[in-house]
């Protein structure tokens, strides 16, 4: 029997087709997946333990989903919860899923599957070697473990089995590799191996394989040699390229993917057309591991920031920037080691040039000279304290440092005040490594709970 | 010599996690995939990039006409000298190269 699984979208809170849902439901699924998260947005998420989305965007889609869920009679699996996948976004999920549960009154089965691990179990594993570095990895002692905010591993389909297995009807996941929600299930039924993890690829951003992404709904249907991918609104096709093509997509490697337990190999994969809006996929190749290994995921703390913002429209000055800029800072290094108590390497000035070679800084090789410069300037010291006060060190020379000393004060355009603006805690990717599991559920928790008009029983 | 947006539909950049950004380079069919492929050198992108060439790789993919070359980020994603969260700018190194 083919597994069909449903995916709304690549992400809870991207948005997608309701109709095309609609009609995804009709087509009977086996279950319903979609993603929670990912790295892609940076680090603080992770740090802080918060979501990227916005709780009314994700709670109304979720709804749609729990709906969807209720009439197609099948779990509902969302990975990686929150964008970052800690306790405090799976918690975040389930208690949007009560919220919702209770106005809708369903009676649910709900499974959260916690992927945080704690720094004690992580330095027992690195001293005993279960540790191993990727390219390029963070150095890692007790020390940096210690100070991570927040470590998760990637679950694979072991751990999201073993939340179906419970026999839940919503399963909340903590982070989770993007393709292990949908492969859980065709592996459990003895699909196609390759195909399972393949096509859990090729769907885990929803309609992202097809000719209209923001459409969002797929199904992938997987059977005892491939799978094939059909969308699910009627204006969107996929096409042997659009499908095979996604392997591409945020990939260092489109032909090799590493999960939890081996790898996936596309190299022989024959991508044909069933028609002109499905695809059908062969060929492709799992390949076990010797070891069970799963990827890490920490965030540190590496400091805190204040940022400040200037407009220089003065075409002279516009002409200088780097020039008045060189002055500037040196004058500033010289200003903060005369006024205050910090060394040379207590804080960092990071300007940008937007007009210049803000985004790619050293790498710029064009020239050209724009309208008007913004000077972004992100401080960071190693206290919240420092860099505000460092802000105010810089002020008046931000607003009016001119660019030789025979000239009268220029002032810039600051476009609000005060001047500076307070970022918190600046928090930092702190692992790239994978641990080595004895057992898949080592390190990763299940809770279930019976929830009645929105209250656990 | 002419820029490489120029001779190709498309060319995108993405994060490949945080530590990692991947461009991909759609050349749109065959014989533009042959030509791009032949003129494009690794070399060429290394020096642009200012790039180890043991940590850039490549791929000439033939059947999607697309060339992929997937290298460590210039900073860690998010760190406190990374200037573009997702990477998504750094194709522009690769869309204004002269060839």
């Amino acid at each position: 029997m083919p597994t069909k699984i449903l995916i709304p979208a690549g992400v809870l809170g991207l948005g997608f087709d309701q109709a095309a849902l609609a009609r995804g439901v009709a087509a009977q699924p086996d279950i319903i997946c979609i993603d929670g998260g990912s790295t892609d947005s940076g680090p603080f998420y992770l740090g802080t333990g918060t979501s990227k989305y916005a709780r009314s965007v994700c709670r109304s889609e979720w709804r749609a989903l729990m709906l969807a869920r209720a009439d197609a009679g099948v779990p509902l699996v969302i990975g990686s919860c929150g964008t970052c996948g800690t306790r405090e976004t799976v918690d975040w999920m389930y208690e949007i899923t009560c919220e919702i549960a209770a106005e809708l009154g369903q009676s649910l089965t709900i499974a959260r599957l916690y992927s945080d691990q704690t720094a004690p179990d992580i330095i027992a594993a690195h001293d005993a070697g279960l540790l191993s570095p990727l390219v390029p990895a963070p150095p890692l002692d007790a020390e940096a473990i210690t100070a991570c905010t927040h470590i998760v591993a990637l679950a694979g389909v072991e751990q999201i089995q073993a939340a179906l297995q419970t026999g839940a009807d919503i399963i909340l996941a903590g982070r989770t590799t993007d393709t292990a929600t949908i492969a859980a299930l065709p592996l459990s039924c003895n699909d196609h191996a390759g195909g399972a993890w393949h096509g859990a690829k090729i769907g885990e951003c929803g309609a992202f394989c097809t000719n209209n992404p923001a459409s969002g709904v797929v199904m992938i249907t997987f059977d005892e040699t491939g799978f094939e991918v059909e969308p699910m609104a009627v204006d969107a096709v996929c096409t042997p390229h659009s499908v095979s093509a996604h392997m591409l997509y945020e990939n260092s490697d489109p032909f090799i993917l590493h999960e939890p337990g081996g790898h996936l190999d596309v190299t022989e994969a024959r991508y044909t057309a069933i028609d002109d809006r499905r695809v059908r996929v062969e060929g492709s190749l799992w390949v076990p591991a010797d070891a069970y290994r799963v990827k890490l995921e920490a965030a540190h703390i590496g400091g805190y920031q204040t940022t400040m913002m200037a407009v220089i429209r003065d075409a002279h000055y516009v002409a200088h920037a780097d020039q008045w800029l060189q002055g500037l800072t040196s004058f500033l290094h010289r200003k903060i080691a005369t006024t205050t108590s910090l060394k040379r390497d207590d804080f960092t000035l990071e300007f940008r040039l937007i007009g210049q070679n803000a985004a790619l800084g050293a790498l710029e090789d064009g020239i050209g000279t724009p309208l008007e410069v913004g000077v972004l300037l992100i401080i960071t010291a190693m206290d919240q304290e420092t860099a505000t006060d460092l802000s105010k060190v810089i002020n008046p020379f931000l607003l009016h440092h001119p660019l030789t000393a025979h000239e009268d004060l220029p002032t810039f355009a600051f476009p609000y005040s005060p001047a500076h603006t307070d970022r918190g805690a600046l928090y930092e990717f702190a692992m790239n490594h994978v641990l080595e599991m004895s057992d898949p559920m080592d390190g990763f928790t299940l809770a279930v709970d019976e929830v009645v008009d929105g209250k656990a029983g | 010599m002419a820029k490489l947006a120029d001779l190709v539909p498309k060319i995108r950049s993405k994060n490949a996690g945080p530590f990692w950004v991947t461009v991909d380079i759609f050349c749109g069919d065959a014989a533009r995939f042959a030509e791009i492929s032949a003129r494009l050198t690794t070399a060429h992108v290394c020096a642009r990039l200012r790039a180890d060439p043991a940590m850039v790789k490549r791929f000439d993919i033939e059947n999607l006409a697309v060339i992929k070359f997937s290298f460590i980020r210039p900073a860690v994603q998010g760190s406190r000298f990374d200037r573009d969260m997702h990477g998504a700018q750094l194709g522009v190194l690769f869309a204004e190269l002269e060839i």
